[in-house]
This record gives C-alpha cells, sequence and structure tokens, in this order.
C-alpha cells in the first residue's frame, strides 16, 4: 500500500503596529495591530478556513473516513481565530470529532526556540499540547518544529518527550540519492520516525498549480493523481506538507483550487493500493528504510533550505539575541502578562519581516510582509522589544524595593 | 508702527520666564523699526536702554485726570461692569461664580472713584493673593490707554495683560495680538483655575490673532480653548530647558541621557559618523540613548550597521518626524546634539537646538560653526574625538550648561531680531490685508 499523508500549516502571527515609533517608548505599551490581525483573519477566514474546511469535511464524510488529513495550527493563531472567527475554530472542531483529522504539536508561540533555549521550547511545546487537548480532544503524538526547522538534536530531544512522528523538509542536501517517499528514523533515534516532505508534489499544488507558465498547466485531479499512483513500486508513502492558507488565499478560489481538491481523493482512491494516512499512523504501516542524519539546521524556506529567511543578517541576529537574553528576567519576575507579550515578540514571523536576501527581487518574502522594507520592520520591532526592556527593568526595580521592605518588616 | 504692549514683568525684576522674553521681544521689534509703549503695573524705576524706540509707562503713573474720571463713569454708569464680566458670566465660571466677581469689581470700582487725585492705582505687579484686583484694575488701565489712540496694534502677553489689551482695543478699536507664552494647563495642568482659563479664551477670543510660542502651545489653543487654528502663529521664544520639558509635557528618565542626530540620513550630513562615535561612547556609559531622528538613503546601511554593533537597545531610530511638534519635542528632550556633517553650508537645526537649551558638537565643516564660537568642534572624521567630546559634555553639566549660556549670548540678538521681523510681518498683514 501506499499512503497520500496531507499535513496543512495554519499559522497567523499577532502583526505589530508599524506606527510603534521611538515616541511610544516608555508611554505606550499596546504593540499589536489589533485591526489589521482582525481583518487578516477575517479575510483569510472567508476566503479560506471557512470554504476548505466545510469542504474537508464533506469529503470526510463522503469517503467515510477514508479521506484524511493532518493540521498544525499555532497557538497565536489559534488565540486569534477564537477571539475573531469563532465559526472557523468550530468547524476545526468538527473536523476533530470525525477521527479522520489529526491535529500536530508545535510550539505555540510558532518560534525558534530550539535555536535559544530548550527550557523554553519545552514549555512552548507542551502550552500547544494543553491547548490541543482542551479544543480537540487529542493528545498529539505527532511534532512538527517551526517552518519544519529540522535536525538530529532536535528529533532526539522531541523523541524524548514521547512523540513517535516527526515531519522535516525533504531536501536534497538532506536526502542525496534517496527519494522522500519512505519512513526514515532520525540519526540517534530508536522509535520516533522521520516523514519528509515530498517538496515536488507538494509544491505542484501550493505554488504552481495556477501558474500559465508552467508546463503542465492546467493541473487536473486526473493528472496528479496519475503522479502520484506512478510512485507505486517505488515509495510507500508521499508526504504532501503546504501551507493551508494554499487553498484560496494564495491561490484563489477562481483558479479552480477548491474543485480540485474537492476531485482529488477518488481519483487517488480509484487505485486499489492507495490509502490516505495521518502523520501519527505511519509508524503503524511502514518500518523505517534508513537511519537519516541531519547535523545542520534545515526548513522549508526559500531555495537554500536553512534558517536565513529567520536568521543571518546583523538586523536579525541582533533582535533575537537581545530579546532572548530577556527570558532569565521574564522568569525571575514570574509575570505571566509579561512572559506572554515576550513570548509573542518570539514569533518567526518578525524575524522573517527583517529578511534582506530577497528584498531587491521582492517575491514571496514581500508577499508575506507587512512592512515597506526590512528595515522598517526592524526599527519597528527595536521600539516595541526596548518598551518591553524598560518595563522589564522597572519591574525588576520595584520588586527588588518591595522585597527589601518585606524584609524589614 | 507703533506697538502698545502690555507687559507684566521686566528686567531686571523678574519673577518668571515672560520679563525676559518680554525683553526680547521689545528689543527685537525696535531693532525692527517699531515703536513699543510698553505699560508695566508699576515701572520701578527702569529705564529703557538709550537709542531704541522703546518707551516704559508705569500703569501706576497714570493721574486720574479728568477725562479718566468721566471714562470709569461712563463704564460704571452705562456698562455697569457687564461688559468686563462677561468672561465670568459664560457657563466657564467655575471657581467663583458670577455675583462674587461682580461684587470684587465693584470694590475696585468704588476704591478708585474714591479717589480725587494723584496716582490712580496702586500695583505691585508681584503674583499676590490680590492678583485677580490687580489684574482689573490693569484692565482699566488698557480701556483708558486705548482712548488716548497713539498707536497702530496693541500687544498683550498672557492672562494677566488680557483683560488691558481687551479693554484697550475696545475703547480704541485697534486690532489686538495676544501672544500667548503659558497657558493655566501648563501651569496648573489638569487642575485649572476655571477664572483664568475664563479670561485667557475670551483674550484668545477677542484677539484678532495669537501668537503661540511654540506648536505645542498652539495645539493647546487649538484644543483646550477651541480656536481657529489659522488664527493662530507660531514665534519661537527662547526657553530654558526644565521649563520646555514641563511645557511640553514629557517625563524624562532622569538617569537618561540623550544624544541626538537630526536631518537627513545622508552622506553629507555625516550620520555614520554619528553611529560610530555613539558605538564608542556605549562602551563607557551606560545610561546614555542616542537618537537619529530622519531620513535618507543611507538609511538602510545604517540600521544594519548600529544592529550589528548590537547597540540597538541604546540606538534609536525615528524616521522622518513629519510635524514640528515632534521636532520640538525631540530637542526638548535631548541632552546634547550633535551635527557630524561632512559639509554643511550653514546648518540652522544647531540654532534651533540651542534655542532649546542643547549643548552643540558641531563639525568644522559646518558653516554655522564659524557663528556659534562658544560650541564644541570637532573633525567630523575624528570619531574617538567626536566621541569623547559627547562623554565630556554628558559627564560634565557644569561645561554643558556654560557652552549653552554662551551660544545663547551668541544667538540672542540674532535670535530676537528674527521673532521681531516676524511680528512686524504679523502686525503688517494685520494692519493693511484685506483679511481683517
Amino acid at each position: 500500500m501506499v499512503s497520500v499523508c496531507f499535513y496543512f500549516q495554519v499559522h497567523q502571527p499577532f502583526r505589530l503596529r508599524k506606527n510603534y515609533s521611538f515616541f511610544d517608548i516608555g508611554a505606550n505599551h499596546f504593540y499589536e495591530d489589533e485591526d489589521a490581525n482582525r481583518d487578516i483573519c477575517n479575510k483569510v477566514s472567508a476566503k479560506c478556513y471557512i470554504p476548505m474546511n466545510r469542504l474537508l469535511l464533506e469529503l470526510v464524510d463522503r469517503f467515510q473516513g477514508r479521506f484524511k488529513v493532518a493540521f498544525s495550527i499555532s497557538g497565536i493563531a489559534l488565540e486569534q481565530l477564537q477571539r475573531f472567527n469563532p465559526e472557523v475554530v468550530d468547524l476545526f472542531k468538527q473536523l476533530a470529532a470525525t477521527g479522520a483529522v489529526e491535529f500536530i504539536n508545535e510550539t505555540y508561540y510558532h518560534s525558534l526556540a530550539f535555536l535559544f533555549s530548550h527550557a523554553d521550547f519545552k514549555k512552548q511545546v507542551h502550552e500547544h499540547k494543553k491547548l490541543i487537548k482542551e479544543m480537540f480532544g487529542q493528545t498529539p503524538t505527532t511534532f512538527r518544529n517551526t517552518e519544519l526547522i529540522y535536525n538530529n538534536e532536535l528529533a532526539r530531544y522531541v523523541e524524548e518527550l514521547g512523540y513517535t512522528t516527526i515531519l522535516a523538509e525533504g531536501a536534497d542536501h538532506v536526502l542525496g540519492w534517496r527519494s522522500p517517499n519512505f519512513v526514515y528514523q532520525p540519526k540517534d533515534c530508536y522509535k520516533l520516525v522521520l516523514l519528509l516532505k515530498n517538496y515536488k508534489l507538494s509544491d505542484d499544488i501550493a505554488f504552481r498549480f495556477s501558474n500559465r507558465g508552467w508546463k503542465e498547466f492546467p493541473l487536473t485531479a486526473d493528472k496528479y493523481a496519475t503522479w502520484l499512483h506512478a510512485i507505486n513500486g517505488n515509495g510507500e508513502i508521499i508526504n504532501l506538507f503546504m501551507d493551508y492558507e494554499t487553498f484560496g488565499e494564495h491561490q484563489w478560489q477562481d483558479t479552480g483550487i477548491f474543485n480540485f481538491m474537492r476531485a482529488l481523493p477518488e481519483k487517488v482512491l480509484a487505485h486499489p493500493d492507495y490509502q490516505f494516512i495521518n502523520p501519527r499512523e505511519a509508524h503503524l504501516h511502514y518500518t523505517p528504510v534508513a537511519k537519516i542524519d541531519v547535523p545542520h539546521f534545515v526548513s522549508w524556506a526559500d531555495i537554500e533550505r536553512d534558517l536565513t529567511a529567520w536568521l543571518g543578517n546583523p538586523m536579525q541576529n541582533s533582535a533575537s539575541e537581545m530579546v532572548w537574553r530577556l527570558e532569565k528576567d521574564l522568569i525571575k519576575l514570574g509575570d505571566e502578562n509579561l512572559l506572554s507579550v515576550w513570548h509573542k515578540l518570539l514569533t518567526s514571523d518578525h524575524y522573517y519581516y527583517m529578511c534582506t536576501k530577497w528584498f531587491s527581487d521582492g517575491d514571496v518574502h514581500k508577499y508575506f510582509n507587512p512592512y515597506d522594507t526590512p528595515f522598517d520592520a526592524y526599527i519597528v520591532f527595536m521600539n516595541v522589544f526596548n518598551d518591553l526592556k524598560e518595563t522589564v527593568k522597572q519591574r525588576l526595580k520595584e520588586k527588588r524595593v518591595r522585597t527589601v521592605k518585606s524584609k524589614k518588616a | 508702527m507703533k506697538v502698545l504692549m502690555f507687559g507684566w514683568e521686566y528686567p531686571p525684576f523678574l519673577s518668571g520666564g515672560l520679563g525676559t522674553a518680554c525683553y526680547g521681544i521689545t528689543q527685537g521689534l525696535s531693532n525692527n523699526n517699531v515703536e513699543v509703549k510698553l505699560i508695566l503695573p508699576s515701572r520701578r524705576g527702569i529705564v529703557p536702554e538709550t537709542k531704541t524706540n522703546i518707551e516704559i509707562l508705569g500703569a501706576d503713573e497714570i493721574v486720574m485726570t479728568e477725562e479718566f474720571k468721566s471714562m470709569l463713569e461712563k463704564t460704571l454708569s452705562f456698562q455697569k461692569g457687564t461688559e468686563m464680566l462677561s468672561p465670568f458670566l459664560s457657563p466657564y465660571g467655575t471657581q467663583l461664580s458670577g455675583n462674587e466677581f461682580f461684587s470684587r469689581y465693584q470694590n475696585v470700582m468704588a476704591e478708585i472713584a474714591g479717589r480725587d487725585s494723584g496716582t490712580i492705582l496702586a500695583f505691585t505687579g508681584n503674583y499676590g493673593r490680590d492678583l485677580m484686583a490687580e489684574v482689573f484694575r490693569y484692565g482699566l488701565i488698557g480701556e483708558y490707554l486705548g482712548t488716548l489712540g497713539d498707536f497702530d496694534v496693541i500687544q498683550a502677553h498672557d492672562w494677566l495683560t488680557i483683560l488691558a489689551g481687551i479693554g484697550a482695543k475696545r475703547t480704541s478699536g485697534k486690532p489686538l495680538v495676544i501672544q500667548i507664552h503659558a497657558t493655566e494647563y501648563d501651569r496648573s495642568g489638569d487642575n485649572v483655575n476655571g477664572n483664568i482659563c475664563n479670561i485667557e479664551k475670551y483674550g484668545m477670543e477677542e484677539a484678532d490673532r495669537i501668537i503661540a510660542v511654540s506648536y505645542y502651545t498652539k495645539n493647546l489653543i487649538v484644543e483646550k480653548y477651541d480656536i481657529d487654528p489659522h488664527k493662530v502663529t507660531v514665534i519661537h521664544n527662547a526657553v530654558e530647558k526644565e521649563k520646555q520639558l514641563e511645557r511640553l509635557g514629557i517625563r524624562k528618565n532622569l538617569d537618561e541621557k540623550y544624544v541626538l542626530f537630526l536631518g537627513r540620513v545622508t552622506m553629507q550630513k555625516g550620520p555614520d559618523y554619528f553611529i560610530e562615535a555613539a558605538n564608542l561612547v556605549l562602551k563607557k556609559l551606560g545610561n546614555v540613548r542616542f537618537v537619529m531622528a530622519g531620513s535618507g538613503d543611507m538609511m538602510p546601511r545604517l540600521v544594519e550597521r548600529a544592529a550589528s554593533l548590537k547597540i540597538t537597545d541604546r540606538f534609536h531610530f525615528t524616521g522622518f518626524l513629519n510635524n514640528r511638534q515632534q521636532v520640538e519635542r525631540m530637542y526638548a528632550m535631548s541632552d546634547l546634539y550633535v551635527m557630524p556633517s561632512v559639509s554643511e553650508p550653514f546648518g540652522i537645526t544647531a540654532f534651533e537646538a540651542i534655542l532649546y537649551d542643547v549643548p552643540i558638537i558641531l563639525s568644522k565643516q559646518s558653516g554655522v560653526s564659524e557663528i556659534l564660537k562658544g560650541a564644541m568642534k570637532v573633525d567630523f572624521w575624528d570619531v574617538p574625538k567626536l566621541a569623547s567630546a559627547i562623554v565630556n559634555l554628558l559627564e560634565n553639566e557644569k561645561l554643558a550648561k556654560e557652552m549653552v549660556d554662551s551660544c545663547k549670548n551668541e544667538l540672542r540678538d540674532i535670535h530676537w531680531n528674527n521673532a521681531g521681523q516676524k511680528m512686524k510681518n504679523l502686525f503688517h498683514t494685520l494692519l493693511f490685508s484685506n483679511e481683517f
């Protein structure tokens, strides 16, 4: 049997107020662009989350559970959807109730925490796990790190936390001559299985679907199913990982993306050797064919498939270094509110906006970037950071005064 | 052109900053060939400097003539004080009721009517308990002087002299310009004295034009007193630092010093030398913040430079400041202004900084350094020297103060003549344009 494994990423950052200026430092502690966040959630819900969730419900129902998908929804995306679009959350809950939809664990704040603090990484993963349990009644056993950032060390750490499946990018430099269409095992792991994204087949849907210059345009469900069926005999699992916003947001409804997805399961299942599975089931169906050694971090971003979308230029480096330097003081203060404000500054998007790699070309980075330039993004972020830093400093001072007073008393 | 000006204090007898400003303004007008007849509550022997167009008259020198008496009669008998009292009969009267004011006013009138000759009014010219009564008496003097009509325009400074200004306008029909140095909101925060606010609002409404001493003040006049912004012109006063902060409502962390670069972020202005110097200073001093205010084609490079030096928790970019109020605020917050221009024909921002009592470091390559002899000067390319100059001025407040004072002295005449010129232009428009 060959399995098709869909995983969709749902994420919305808390965007900062673009006009948060130097003059706001010390005077204004409200950082979020509530209007923009609400507008974007409304827009994406209307174009993608609501129609696509309904379509998936319809498909799961029609195939009596033989059609399956998995989601990873960042904690801060769920928080915003609960606040602005509770209807979307209800639909996700209905999907969870079908039993055919898996919810994957990630860092609550969609952060790069593993690179900076294992302790905080663990905290964020637990926070997210708790949320999934509360919202969808599932205890996740699959883990995916922010932007599919992955290496041996992460896999080892995640195995110790008790997970059985982990997801990563099937990058060429990771796989070498090997195919992404098998189940692997991370180098130092014994239980954890590794699913690698088939980026070619994933990107055919996510990026090329509506590209009129592509020689395969237009992509039909028939044609795509033929490509999947061609793997029979030289592969066991086809991992199709993509942003959920692909459906209706990146590929608009008029491109036919919804009709494509509506038709696809039937075409895939027409082949008797094909089934859909969830990532959590992979280890039940397959034994890892080999161990994979990934000493350096890989991700699913850009051509480089490395960390340079979020870290590497001086702005990204100084911003993250300074933000993480606050961790100790925040723990000392123990104020949940401030911790949450700080955690929201760890979200990978803020650093993505500061990326200068593609600035001159203007492409996918620019599409997702609310700022005119990465420099604007950095300035706003640092203004916010400096206000938070001053607040923390102030509060620590107050705390010291209180402690001295109570000792005297 | 001749101005009838109502002041309250004048050097050497000063209680606040108003006297200094008044002195500067009269000098500035005089140097622009405007004659000034300055009225003070009491002259106390002040004699204007010779060779000026300034004449000074104390209100307490005015004697009770038949003319004055009949004017008072008219005020008493025909108007029953209601006109003078109109601001207090408005709904804004909060602290004293209209009746209380009316009786106080009647007392003043009775006191005056009881005298036959000699000095008609006693003025202290201070800010004592009976200030309100003095303000009323001063208003009557204004009415009287208005009847003489030997002037073209009336100018009054702040609420103390507003009633006098209005009185003169009423009896002469000449245009009235009120200059606001500080409003009741500046002096008292939100616990304002309603009567004073009423006088201010009344004056602002009656005035043909208002001069505000800052954009911040203009904003207050428009917002708090509901005045048409087109009626308000900003002409800056030179004001001391502490007053400026208080006036602009800025709360500053006292342990921290701000060093400012303000200008276009382009090669010519030397912003890169500013960053490099900041980096050196921050290695030595922990309580300093650097601010780069402005934008330009070097921004991206400099933002990245500051980021790679890892000083962006102490080095801030404001971007282009798009209104005067922000610029004003920026100067007022700063403890040191640095102009490291590579080439600068003049450099007006250095003047502005001095105006806000901010010590300055100039590059030797700027034109303005020829005029400001007292300012600290370095070669723009000498980063270590620039850094040590910054440390020096931040650590040695006495030195910084001396520097500002000496620059201010060098600038004083230039500044007030400039202000005088602007006022003259304003009077000119008032008198000769159809607009009014």
